[in-house]
């Protein structure tokens, strides 16, 4: 199993093998997206309090899971660079970190979209978009610790460390719908029971997926530039290169 | 121990010796404090409501604002970098350089706070209550800033980029604090926020001082 990771991990094998499997994320995506639209815009009921102002929860609620899932997989995938100096994980967690930037800014503008006509106002100070917020702050803050060393190893390596001190953010955010009361309502969707339209509630698992899956085909494709970077020196990119170059 | 006690001796000594480095953070403290009143309004009721705001998020700006010479110049000199390759345990190390820095500036800002209380006319037991969210929460502004600032030792130019890393893992204190302050204003019961702060506490003070030796291994390899 060790070995077959390694294998696997290794930035020459990984560009091959990404370019193999990209497909496999991007047809997903493509008719997720489009049943999961019509699922949404079509199938789906009007809310009988909202009407028709309720389809933005398709597109919001699904980026805010996809904000925090991809802080969680940054921090891990930082934490197992740390850990076991695996050169893969360090790309992961650095390509990702602008990805999850754009869900939670996505996630905050809908939001926003969404807030106006329902509660007569573009931003509430609740618990939780505020904490979505400092979410996208942590996103940055990132970021910009990632750019600020000139030696991308130390860099992924130091905002590593950032992200999973950050992560002590995400329970924050998870419970802070318990422990404030406030304007935004609470989560419809529990382990046993859904309180919504069985229809409101597929569109909203296909995008979702839909969504995981472009995450999939972006970090494939982002972690492949950022391979040939890092590894510039090395044989392999030469040859890639120079391919490349024969092609045209 | 005998080597916290050392380290945190010398760091102490250090400031004596070159007191505005002290100073002013504190000075920023006290002159951005008073610039709100005619800023905003010199009304007491207005101030009075604000207050604990006030100085809370200008106490987190003035210990941000001296975090950035927490290892500066022990970097310079090559201190730091005899600290990491020495046998003594690293943690510790770091524990008593950020000890020294929440006496030079947490314990200034708690002492100083009843004076600014009473500028914003704060009554008498809700600046004992804003002392005592002080006293409980700034080792903990010290302890997670030790965080950021190992992270960026060597980077140049890392002010701003102290600060974009550290505010937002500050906002948790802030939110507990300030409310802590509010609520005791109105008679309420603040209980709840005192345990979230003393929990931030005892987290960030078993956690930082390792984190803290494990940024500072990175950024200095």
């Amino acid at each position: 199993m060790w070995k077959w990771i390694q294998a696997f991990a290794s930035p020459q094998n990984f560009y091959y093998t990404a370019k193999k499997i990209i497909p496999w994320f991007l047809y997903p995506f493509i008719a997720l997206t489009l049943v999961g639209l019509y699922w949404a815009l079509i199938k789906s009921p009007p809310d009988y309090q909202q009407g028709d102002s309720v389809r933005i929860m398709y597109v919001h609620v699904p980026a805010a899971w996809m904000s925090l899932f991809i802080y969680v997989v940054m921090a891990v995938a930082g934490g197992i660079g740390l850990i076991w100096q695996i050169k893969l994980a360090n790309v992961v967690a650095v390509v990702s970190a602008p990805i999850g930037a754009a869900f939670t800014f996505l996630a905050l503008v809908t939001g926003a979209v969404w807030g106006k006509p329902m509660w007569g106002t573009w931003w509430v100070w609740d618990a939780r978009l505020t904490s979505e917020l400092i979410l996208l702050f942590l996103y940055l803050a990132y970021m910009s610790l990632n750019n600020a060393f000139d030696n991308p190893k130390t860099a992924s390596k130091a905002s590593s460390v950032l992200a999973i001190v950050g992560l002590v953010n995400i329970p924050i955010i998870y419970y802070s719908v318990e422990w404030w009361n406030s304007l935004h309502q609470g989560s419809s969707i529990g382990v046993t029971k859904v309180s919504m339209h069985i229809d409101m509630f597929i569109a909203l698992l296909l995008i979702s997926f839909a969504f995981k899956f472009l995450y999939g085909v972006l970090i494939l494709m982002r972690a492949r530039d950022e391979l040939l970077v890092r590894e510039q020196n090395s044989r392999w990119v030469k040859a890639v290169v120079m391919e490349g170059k024969n092609n045209d | 121990m005998n080597i916290y006690m050392q380290t945190l001796k010398r760091d102490l000594r250090i400031a004596i010796r070159n007191p505005s480095s002290v100073l002013n953070p504190l000075l920023f403290f006290v002159i951005s404090v008073s610039l709100f009143p005619l800023a905003i309004s010199p009304e007491a009721s207005t101030l009075m409501q604000i207050a604990a705001g006030i100085i809370w998020v200008t106490s987190m700006l003035s210990v941000l604002l001296s975090l950035n010479a927490l290892f500066h110049y022990d970097y310079e000199n090559g201190v730091l970098e005899q600290m990491v390759i020495s046998h003594h345990s690293l943690p510790l190390l770091i524990l008593s350089k950020t000890t020294a820095h929440w006496i030079l500036t947490g314990i200034p800002i708690i002492l100083l706070s009843p004076l600014l209380g009473v500028l914003l006319f704060l009554e008498g037991d809700s600046i004992k209550v804003l002392m005592f969210t002080l006293l409980l929460a700034t080792p903990s502004l010290s302890l997670i800033g030790t965080i950021g600032a190992s992270l960026i030792v060597g980077v140049k130019n890392s002010g701003m980029l102290l600060s974009l890393l550290i505010l937002p893992l500050y906002i948790p204190i802030l939110i507990f604090a300030s409310s802590a302050v509010s609520q005791a204003q109105f008679d309420l019961e603040i209980s709840s926020q005192l345990y979230f702060l003393s929990t931030i506490l005892i987290v960030s003070l078993m956690g930082s001082p390792f984190v803290s030796a494990l940024a500072l291994k990175i950024s200095l390899e």
